[in-house]
């Protein structure tokens, strides 16, 4: 199944799965190495900014026709969320807000859109862009958030801010002692030691930040496609099963959707509000 | 689950996305959120303004009719009194109407009886006169006599 053109026959359930698994690459093939900055997935690119989109669409138009009186469904909505994500960095970061909480903000309601993706057919958009590209075996797949470059793009994002805010409050003097003073103490033969676990823990707070989300997606999807591989046997129980555990995990996934955002959003805030607070 | 480019163009649009909300989204949202804050806030004291004014107006009105009813009272009472007043005035002036009426009617017949006697006692003088003269004849003249004929009707 590597080029996708092979089978004439219907797939079998390994094929398919593999098949569902594989991205658009800018090539048009299946990327080989495990790293290769050469490609880049373009369901992923499209379908991430297509969200994004979306998310700072909807909340563009309700900024605009923002009223202070009695708000309309969409803005009430919106304010909601802007109330819960303000009050979560408010508790959370000390200091100059007027970036990072709209950042969560953004962070929220982007990766809670691409989330949402997962809710719709497996099968559904990869058939209409088969349909439309006339190769009945191309590649789709359109939860970008199920794609690790997609969650750790955001979370070397993360990062990024991390340093941009240690940084901006301690000084690049006062980061620069705390990566080597932090935590054990400040002693000379302790530096290479406290210099050790600063990398680790900067590594692991992102590598952590993009995996778990691109775990809990890849996961779902992965669920979503072995039921419907049960569909696919066309018995009574089969199409039974599909029909009902479907919607039973497709139910539940409403609540992974969201959770995964605001733990994305939460672990945001924390990591950039920790940058704010010196060991 | 390969790493490529994707990675970096995911970056891009995480901070692209982020710079629009903070830029175009967050301010007018929270603006309307505090000016609805701010908004409630002065309803609420604007009610409580109006709950201890409307207990305050209460209060006034109590005291009004309080007022009320005692001016009531009063010109009750003054109406009372005057009302009495008038009714003994009105008595003793008709008392003294009737004493009057009285006195003059007296009066009235007190001279009527003086007269009634004078108008006796000058026809008693008269009869006498014209006795005497019958029993002295020519011996009596009234211009000379006439001293002792006025006493006589005097004793008379």
């Amino acid at each position: 199944m590597a080029t996708g053109h092979e089978a004439v026959a219907a797939p079998s359930a390994s094929e398919y799965i593999v098949h569902h698994l594989t991205h658009l690459t800018s090539s048009g093939h299946k990327q080989e190495k495990i790293i290769d900055f050469s490609l880049a997935n373009v369901d992923t690119l499209i379908f991430s900014l297509a969200m994004g989109l979306a998310a700072i669409l909807i909340m563009a138009i309700v900024a605009r026709k923002v009223t202070s009186g009695v708000p309309g469904r969409l803005q009430a909505a919106i304010e909601f969320v802007v109330e819960m994500v303000e009050s979560q960095s408010k508790a959370i970061v000390h200091g100059d807000r007027s970036f990072i909480a709209p950042l969560a903000l953004t962070v929220f309601m982007w990766v809670f859109f691409m989330n949402a993706m997962d809710m719709l057919p497996v099968d559904g958009l990869p058939l209409i862009w088969q349909t439309i590209s006339g190769d009945h075996h191309a590649y789709l797949r359109v939860v970008p958030t199920a794609d690790l470059n997609g969650t750790l793009g955001m979370a070397m994002g993360v990062l990024l801010l991390m340093f941009w805010y240690n940084i901006k409050i301690k000084g690049i003097g006062g980061f620069v002692h705390e990566l080597f003073a932090a935590p054990f103490g400040d002693k000379i033969f302790l530096y290479p030691f406290n210099l050790l676990l600063n990398i680790i823990e900067f590594a692991a707070k992102s590598i952590s930040l993009g995996m778990r989300l691109f775990g809990n997606m890849y996961a779902g999807e992965l669920i979503f496609m072995l039921i419907a591989l049960l569909g696919a046997t066309a018995t009574w129980w089969g199409l039974g099963l599909q029909v009902a555990v479907g919607a039973i995990w497709a139910i539940f996934h409403i609540l992974i959707i969201t959770l995964q955002a605001f733990i994305f959003m939460m672990l945001t805030l924390v990591y950039i509000g920790q940058a704010h607070e010196g060991h | 689950m390969n790493l490529n480019a994707t990675l970096f163009g995911q970056l891009g649009v995480f901070f692209v996305l982020a710079w629009f909300t903070m830029k175009f989204v967050w301010p007018p949202i929270m603006k309307a959120l505090d000016e609805r804050a701010g908004k409630i806030a002065d309803g609420l004291a604007a009610a409580d303004k109006a709950k201890s004014e409307l207990a305050h107006t209460e209060k006034r009105v109590v005291e009004e009719m309080r007022k009320a009813r005692e001016s009531a009272t009063e010109v009750r009472a003054g109406a009372e009194k005057q009302g009495s007043q008038l009714i003994d005035e009105a008595r003793l002036e008709a008392a003294r109407i009737i004493n009057q009426a009285r006195e003059a009617a007296e009066g009235e017949a007190a001279v009527a009886a003086q007269r009634a006697r004078e108008e006796l006692r000058e026809e008693v003088a008269k009869l006498a006169v014209a006795g005497a003269e019958r029993i002295l004849r020519r011996e009596i003249n009234p211009q000379v006599h006439a001293e002792l004929l006025a006493n006589l009707k005097a004793e008379l």
